[in-house]
């Protein structure tokens, strides 16, 4: 686990203008944004485009509304707050510059990733933030466990991209454009299509690892490994999110169907559930709340799954919610590992008279979280249960399974914002301190937020909870009213109920984690199973090389003549282009003569055993094919035929004299197959040929060169005008071939001498 | 005409694979010449076939009188002789040079690049 770094070190001037430019680049985009908070508010859309690669219709085009609005303030504006953080935190380290620019690299690409309206440039900016949160995880690259963790998500999230990618291609084939606001138009078109059950699958698959979903949510709680304040920005507000918000921009097109509802509600519920249990069960103040962000991320899933104004709502407010709280939270955790070296929460207590702002911090963002009045969070949990309760699956096992993880999470609050502050007192590591104000600036911005937009909701519901509604819902369904007072209705008592059930939870805490360690440990580990199937790629891949690569030549020939057979062989037969041999006639006797001088020199050079008789033989056919040229008006080619025979067998013979006389073959097994495989392409070749000759001839190419061998080129030998005038540029290339093989072989001859084994 | 030689490729072909399937590299190398005059052949009988009549303009005319032989698989032949011969010389320098360094000729033995893998 990454530790934090001794504050006592001051950074360089270098290092520190690194950190500080990276806070204000994010801080600028925030200030961007925040600029479009009006427009946006009143219910427009921006947009710019540039054509990047037209050839396949990619453009870079960006969007802002409600939807991306919302996500690039908290990316931006959270951002800054971590780099802030970050420059106190990691100050002293020796890759301090590095991990700036890893982290600003992390939000260019995650900003890019919300604003981009051309599915193309999104997948690329997808695949940037799994390449930098890789970086990112890995930072503490000389840890094995840190190593590992990162190339898990980096493999996870990396593969979904890939489905992803496949899914984007065949929703621009069915739409016929990669824009994503003209696909929303379409989106009847895509849901009636055949392809869409495998679109779903596999954008699904891209938000799904993405967005750490059951099964693929082991990876998110050892991306911990990171230092905190990467856990605070990728794992609470951003990355994870990715996921979400593809799902949420994908809903006009994809939602609205059974198998939408019903994957997702069942996804998330079980993530949601499970991760709720996972969290209280944690002794690690970051492990507590890496699960409680599984939670979340299960819950804005199951609300994604819903078509209903409320649970849209529901799923707007409360992922702003968590991202406040989230991150607050984050920072507060390395904020007391900084303070006291352990993040153990059995061995903290009684942090509130050291570290009084960070007290008040952590309990405003744990009563956010735990969802108690005035705070956003109390908002956001009774919008779930209004939601829940509207969903149109199964309103009341939703409804229980929210209860329920709410109710956990209300323990897991009390975990990390209670516990460590007031019972008991326990010796730490480092006398505790009050953190620096650097890495207080974040946590009491963002926890102060989450209790200012509880008292006064009208703050994020006109800007950005209503047009990011829209934004999901293409404006077709209504958006909840945020308030804190809805009178005493079925949510309210809900809440009452899950306010009371965490507190005995939180009483009980101690058994219950005993417990669950039990039933864990019966479990099968996602993670463990994720090595053996690691382990089962690399086997396979040592299998498949070893069967491929043999290293022996043969083998390869094998497989090169294999599938010339099969591809050329099998099509022939599949589609019945052989027609049979036609009947012959007009042959003469010098005709039969050459056929098999050709055919009797083939022989000798196939069965022979001496050297010699194999080079007459060769030769025989070489002057065999020659004659072939002369006889059927070649005499061109006939005379360079006989010129380059005559040049192999001097050159053979002359080799012949250095090398080894040939040994019979008759032992050899394999011989007899040889010769199947052997007549059989052989066959095969004369089935081509017998095709092609029957077939029609297109002249066009011919007859405009002996139309234009004398007009144009002034030459009566036509082969020679093509040669040296209409292909002369492919002649000069065949020379150059040539004289290359001459001085490679000339090379190869007089290289360092080296004496036989 | 062109059914006879189509066959005559088939057999030259079907000599070449078997002798290239051959763990001597000497084979191998007969294999690839028999080979390469497949390949020859097949081209320019795919360009069918005239007697007594080469590409040729007589004097005094633009353009050939009557129907004469296919003046481009004959250019194509012509250009793939000649980088047939490049390839054999070089692989024959090759086969020389191998047999030096290595001291044999069998390409089972031939393993300095992809060695066994220790079983």
């Amino acid at each position: 686990m990454a530790a934090a770094q001794d504050p006592s070190i001051p950074s360089s001037p270098g290092q520190a203008l690194a950190g500080w430019v990276s806070v204000l680049v994010a801080s600028a985009f925030f200030v961007g944004f925040w600029q479009a908070l009006g427009p946006v508010g009143q219910g427009e859309v921006l947009r710019w485009s540039w054509e990047w690669v037209p050839s396949l219709g990619i453009s870079l085009s960006f969007l802002i509304d409600g939807l991306s609005l919302t996500f690039a303030l908290l990316i931006s504006g959270i951002g800054a707050l971590v780099m802030l953080y970050s420059t106190k935190y990691l100050a002293g380290h020796k890759n301090f510059a590095r991990f700036f620019l890893y982290l600003t690299l992390f939000m260019m690409a995650m900003l890019g990733l919300v604003l981009s309206d051309n599915l193309l440039s999104l997948f690329v900016f997808w695949e940037l933030t799994s390449i930098t949160s890789y970086l990112l995880i890995g930072f503490s690259h000389t840890s094995a466990d840190s190593r590992r963790s990162a190339l898990q998500a980096l493999l996870v999230t990396g593969g979904g991209g890939l489905a992803l990618l496949a899914g984007i291609v065949l929703i621009g084939w069915v739409a016929g454009t990669y824009e994503m606001s003209e696909i929303r138009a379409q989106g009847d078109l895509i849901r009636e299509h055949g392809l869409y059950l495998t679109i779903f699958v596999l954008f699904l698959l891209g938000a799904f690892t993405k967005s750490a979903q059951i099964p693929f949510h082991f990876w998110l709680p050892n991306a911990m490994a990171a230092p905190t304040p990467v856990s605070a920005y990728l794992h609470s507000a951003t990355m994870v999110k990715a996921g979400i918000y593809l799902l949420a921009r994908m809903h006009p097109t994809l939602a609205e169907t059974d198998v939408w509802l019903w994957t997702l509600t069942v996804a998330g519920a079980s993530t949601a559930v499970f991760a709720s249990f996972m969290a209280v069960k944690q002794t690690d103040l970051k492990q507590i709340l890496a699960y409680t962000t599984l939670m979340a991320l299960g819950t804005l899933t199951l609300f994604l799954a819903a078509d209903t104004g409320y649970a849209i709502t529901a799923a707007m407010t409360f992922l702003i919610v968590h991202s406040l709280y989230k991150a607050a939270l984050f920072m507060i955790a390395g904020a007391i590992d900084h303070s006291t070296g352990t993040r153990e929460i059995d061995r903290l207590g009684g942090l509130a008279k050291a570290m009084p702002i960070t007290t008040a911090a952590a309990a405003l963002a744990a009563l956010s979280m735990a969802g108690f009045p005035p705070f956003l969070g109390f908002i956001g949990k009774e919008l779930k249960y209004y939601g829940a309760l509207a969903v149109q699956s199964e309103p009341v096992l939703v409804a229980g399974a929210i209860l329920l993880a709410n109710a956990l999470m209300l323990v897991a609050a009390g975990l990390v914002a209670f516990r460590p502050f007031w019972r008991g007192t326990h010796a730490t590591p480092v006398e505790p301190h009050e953190a620096p104000w650097q890495l207080l600036a974040g946590p009491v911005i963002l926890a102060v937020l989450g209790a200012l937009f509880g008292i006064n909701s009208d703050l994020i519901a006109t800007p950005l909870v209503i047009p990011g509604v829209n934004a999901i819902s293409s404006g077709e369904l209504e958006p909840a009213e945020l308030k804190l007072w809805a009178g005493i209705n079925l949510p309210l008592i809900l809440s009452v109920i899950t306010i009371s059930l965490g507190i005995v939870m939180l009483m009980v805490h101690r058994r219950m984690r005993a417990l669950l360690e039990g039933m864990e440990a019966r479990l099968p580990s996602f993670d463990r199973g994720w090595d053996k199937f690691l382990d089962g790629m690399k086997a396979t891949a040592a299998w498949q090389t070893r069967v491929l690569q043999s290293g022996v030549m043969r083998q390869y020939l094998y497989i090169i003549f294999a599938t010339l057979l099969i591809a050329v062989g099998g099509t022939m037969i599949w589609t019945g282009a052989f027609k049979g041999v036609p009947e012959v006639s007009g042959l003469q006797v010098k005709h039969w003569v050459v056929v098999l001088l050709i055919i009797a020199g083939t022989a000798l050079t196939t069965i022979t055993n001496s050297r010699i008789t194999a080079i007459a033989g060769l030769g025989a056919v070489g002057i065999g094919v020659a004659l072939i040229f002369i006889i059927y008006s070649a005499p061109d080619v006939a005379i360079t035929q006989l010129l380059v025979e005559t040049l192999v067998v001097v050159l053979f013979a002359v080799a012949a004299l250095r090398l080894p006389t040939l040994k019979p073959e008759d032992g050899f097994p394999n011989r007899k197959l040889d010769a199947l495989i052997a007549t059989a392409i052989g066959a095969v070749v004369a089935a081509i040929l017998i095709t092609v000759t029957t077939g029609p001839i297109n002249r066009r190419l011919t007859e405009y060169f002996e139309q234009s061998s004398w007009i144009d080129a002034y030459g009566r030998n036509i082969v020679n005008v093509i040669l040296v005038d209409f292909r002369a540029l492919d002649t000069f290339g065949e020379i150059a071939v040539v004289a290359v093989a001459g001085i490679a072989a000339w090379a190869i001859l007089k290289g360092p001498k080296e004496d036989a084994k | 005409m062109e059914v006879v030689l189509s066959c005559l490729v088939g057999v030259l072909v079907a000599a070449a694979v078997y002798l290239m399937l051959s763990r001597d590299l000497l084979r191998f190398l007969f294999g690839l010449i028999l080979i390469s005059n497949a390949a020859n052949l097949s081209i320019f009988v795919s360009g069918r076939l005239i007697t007594g009549a080469p590409p040729l303009i007589e004097d005094g005319r633009d353009y050939p009188v009557g129907e004469v032989a296919n003046a481009l698989p004959q250019a194509l032949v012509l250009t793939a002789i000649v980088i047939g011969f490049g390839l054999f010389a070089f692989a024959l320098v090759l086969t020389l040079r191998a047999y030096r360094t290595l001291g044999t000729l069998d390409t089972d033995e031939m393993r300095v690049a992809e060695p066994k893998e220790p079983s």
